[in-house]
């Protein structure tokens, strides 16, 4: 029996590895990634492109099998078979960042809405669901919007049918890619206030990747940061933007444009990380702030010493042997395999 | 039609009397007739802006800001309709012939356009997409042009080294740089930059705006900044004017439009984007109900009335003027001082 105040949705020592092109290595997209999600908790995993979160997020949900480690669901490993992943889709559902593009054009509003309980053979009173998933996500009356087509939605509308797909099967967690990143400013809230309403009301838990922290600040409860395929920071929104820790996190929180201050601080240099050349230690050691200000011993560390996460639900850590809350798990490399 | 000889134009620079503004627009109207009904994306828009003053334009897609931006240069497909006045340098371009405009563009005003990978030529190296406006638009040899397209890529960050790169060879914020240097060519008295910044995460954005904020102030360019993010534009620009639904509902100092918005649209998009620490928009993100007005109808009274929370009988009929109050104006009926104004008072 699944232990209720345990996490709904785990990843364990998570990997996924892209195999290499021609002429270039392999892309380490995530590289060992421990995170749990909570019943009825909103978690925003934050990153900059190319960090892996979408990856991570794909893998959660099991469209994507990992190289390493596992998925959970309620305590049990992810079986990747035909029925384990078919019952795996009926608890985690998957929302994408483009509506438009998740929606098939030729198909009204009822039948995408339906597509879910037409795939797992739940035929039995399919308008009745249909209508009432258009409810929860606030398209109202439901019947109005049947036979519409995506072109004849607004940006929002469509957005919402996509949500009310997701939600039919009565799922326990929604995954949403960048769900808001694609609409206008004044819809954005009206959907992010959706992903509150509807853990409130079916206490759904949601894992919500962005790359924007306001939206953290707007919705979850959580904030994880991912950087170059692991998670660098985790703990409550308040801990992570009001009180940041990990160099990486603060780096974030300095490039927000500031509506108060027009001289902005340094924005962090160097370009984004790349997956195919994960630097040793701390991978964020080539451009961290903090390493360049410490002595040598200490910043030495960086190279050798990397702080692992737990996949913990209350837990405040941080991947950064300088930091308070760096968890005690440390792997240790040898400074002179490092060096070579 | 051949434009090959640009004709001189002497009193070009003289058109412009002291005191003047840079550019004055007045009464913009653009009407797209590209499908089988008008669509009115601009309706009546007036601004000023001043030389080396920043401006950002904020709103919403289909609010009409780019439409009003590239409409400046005449950028438009060649079947919507433009009408009013835009005056820069005291000239009306909307009168210019076309050898002028190409005269105009790159030497005098420029565009950093959105989404860098598309505006690049890909076939083409990045040092010759540099060097192209400065040998059509002024009288110096190639080598000297070359010389110049390095200083360029060294002043907007990127190693002068890159030169014969190729835009798939650069990341995006490179990219977005290469389009700086490009705008910046022929050392135009006034840039617009297209949501400079949208396909860019975070750190590589805050690069960017602040480069885009030194060059500007230390050239005395005079810049035009588009964008949804009225945060971007806070940062970046000394004035914000928000368009709604074709029309300017209002412009100010940026920090008072931000802080203390006058028009019920401008709240909404404030509120849209929340600072963070701020115990207001924890676990309460700022929506707007409703959707954007339809831009192929025709609008009576405040086109905000259908979504605004405090809309009244008189905002649904007639013309809601923007009405000036000290260096802020905004067009709703709420505004102190706005009976006075339309004279009712």
């Amino acid at each position: 029996m699944a232990d209720p105040t345990g996490p709904v949705l785990e990843a364990r020592d998570l990997a996924v590895t892209f195999p290499a092109r021609r002429g270039h290595p392999a892309a380490r997209a995530v590289d060992g990634v421990n995170l749990a999600l909570g019943r009825g908790e909103v978690l925003a995993l934050i990153g900059e492109s190319g960090c892996g979160k979408s990856t991570l997020a794909r893998a959660l949900v099991g469209l994507i099998e990992p190289n390493a480690g596992e998925v959970r669901y309620a305590g049990q490993p992810l079986r990747r078979t035909r029925s384990g992943l078919r019952e795996f889709r009926r608890h985690v559902q998957l929302v994408l960042q483009d509506p438009y593009g998740a929606l098939n054009p030729r198909q009204n509003v009822h039948d995408a809405v339906a597509e879910g309980l037409r795939l797992h053979g739940q035929r039995a009173g399919l308008t009745r669901r249909v209508a009432a998933a258009l409810e929860q996500v606030g398209m109202r009356p439901p019947e109005h919007f049947f036979d519409r087509y995506p072109h004849q939605l607004s940006g929002g509308q469509q957005q919402r049918v996509v949500i009310a797909g997701a939600l039919t099967l009565g799922p326990e967690v929604l995954v949403a890619d960048e769900p808001v990143s694609s609409l206008d400013a004044s819809v954005r809230g009206e959907i992010l206030k959706l992903f509150l309403n509807l853990r409130d009301e079916l206490g759904l838990a949601a894992l919500v990747v962005s790359h924007d922290l306001g939206l953290a600040w707007n919705i979850a409860d959580r904030v994880a940061v991912m950087y170059l395929g692991r998670i660098v920071e985790v703990g409550t929104v308040e801990e992570v933007l009001l009180r940041p820790q990990h160099p990486y996190t603060r780096a974030l929180l300095d490039a927000v444009p500031s509506t108060s201050d027009r001289e902005a601080t340094a924005a962090l240099g160097g370009e984004p990380p790349d997956p195919t050349a994960i630097p040793p230690g701390c991978r964020f050691h080539p451009r961290c702030p903090l390493r360049a200000t410490l002595p040598d011993d200490r910043a030495q560390l960086c190279l050798t010493d990397v702080p692992v996460l737990a996949p913990a639900l209350h837990e405040r850590q941080v991947a950064c042997v300088h930091a308070d809350a760096a968890p005690p798990t440390v792997v240790s490399h040898d400074p002179a395999e490092v060096t070579r | 039609m051949t434009t090959q000889h640009v004709p001189e134009v002497p009193e070009r620079r003289t058109a412009q009397r002291a005191g003047e503004p840079l550019l004055d627009v007045r009464d913009l109207t653009v009407t797209y007739h590209s499908g089988k009904v008008p669509v009115y994306a601009a309706r009546g828009v007036d601004f000023a802006l001043a030389a080396g003053e920043t401006l950002g334009m904020a709103g919403e897609s289909g609010s009409g800001k780019t439409t009003v931006a590239m409409s400046l240069l005449r950028l438009l497909p060649a079947e919507t309709t433009v009408t009013g006045e835009i005056r820069f340098h005291g000239e009306d371009l909307l009168a210019a012939n076309w050898g002028r405009m190409r005269s105009v563009r790159w030497a005098e005003a420029s565009v950093v356009f959105q989404g860098a990978m598309s505006a690049l030529n890909p076939v083409r190296t990045i040092g010759d997409q540099i060097v192209e406006p400065i040998l059509l638009h002024e009288k110096v040899g190639e080598k000297a042009a070359r010389a110049r397209a390095r200083d360029l890529l060294d002043s907007v960050g990127v190693p002068s080294r890159r030169i014969a790169s190729y835009p798939h060879e650069l990341s995006g914020g490179q990219r977005q740089r290469v389009m700086m240097a490009m705008a910046l060519a022929c050392d135009p008295h006034l840039l617009i930059a297209d949501e400079p910044t949208t396909a860019l995460d975070v750190i590589v954005q805050a690069q960017i705006l602040g480069l885009l904020t030194d060059l500007v102030r230390e050239r005395g360019i005079s810049l035009i900044m588009i964008s949804h993010d009225l945060s971007v534009l806070a940062s970046t620009c000394d004035r914000i004017a928000v368009m709604y639904a074709g029309r300017l509902v209002e412009t100010g100092p940026s920090r008072q439009v931000i802080a203390s918005p006058l028009h019920p649209y401008a709240r909404a998009l404030a509120g849209a984007f929340p600072t963070l620490g701020d115990p207001a928009s924890r676990l309460a993100p700022g929506g707007l109900p409703g959707d954007p007005p339809d831009l192929r109808e025709e609008i009576d009274g405040c086109p905000f009335a259908p979504r605004c929370p405090e809309v009244e009988d008189r905002c649904r009929s007639g013309v809601i003027p923007l009405v000036q109050h000290g260096d802020r104006a905004a067009a709703c009926v709420h505004v102190t001082g706005y009976d006075e104004a339309v004279g009712h008072g």
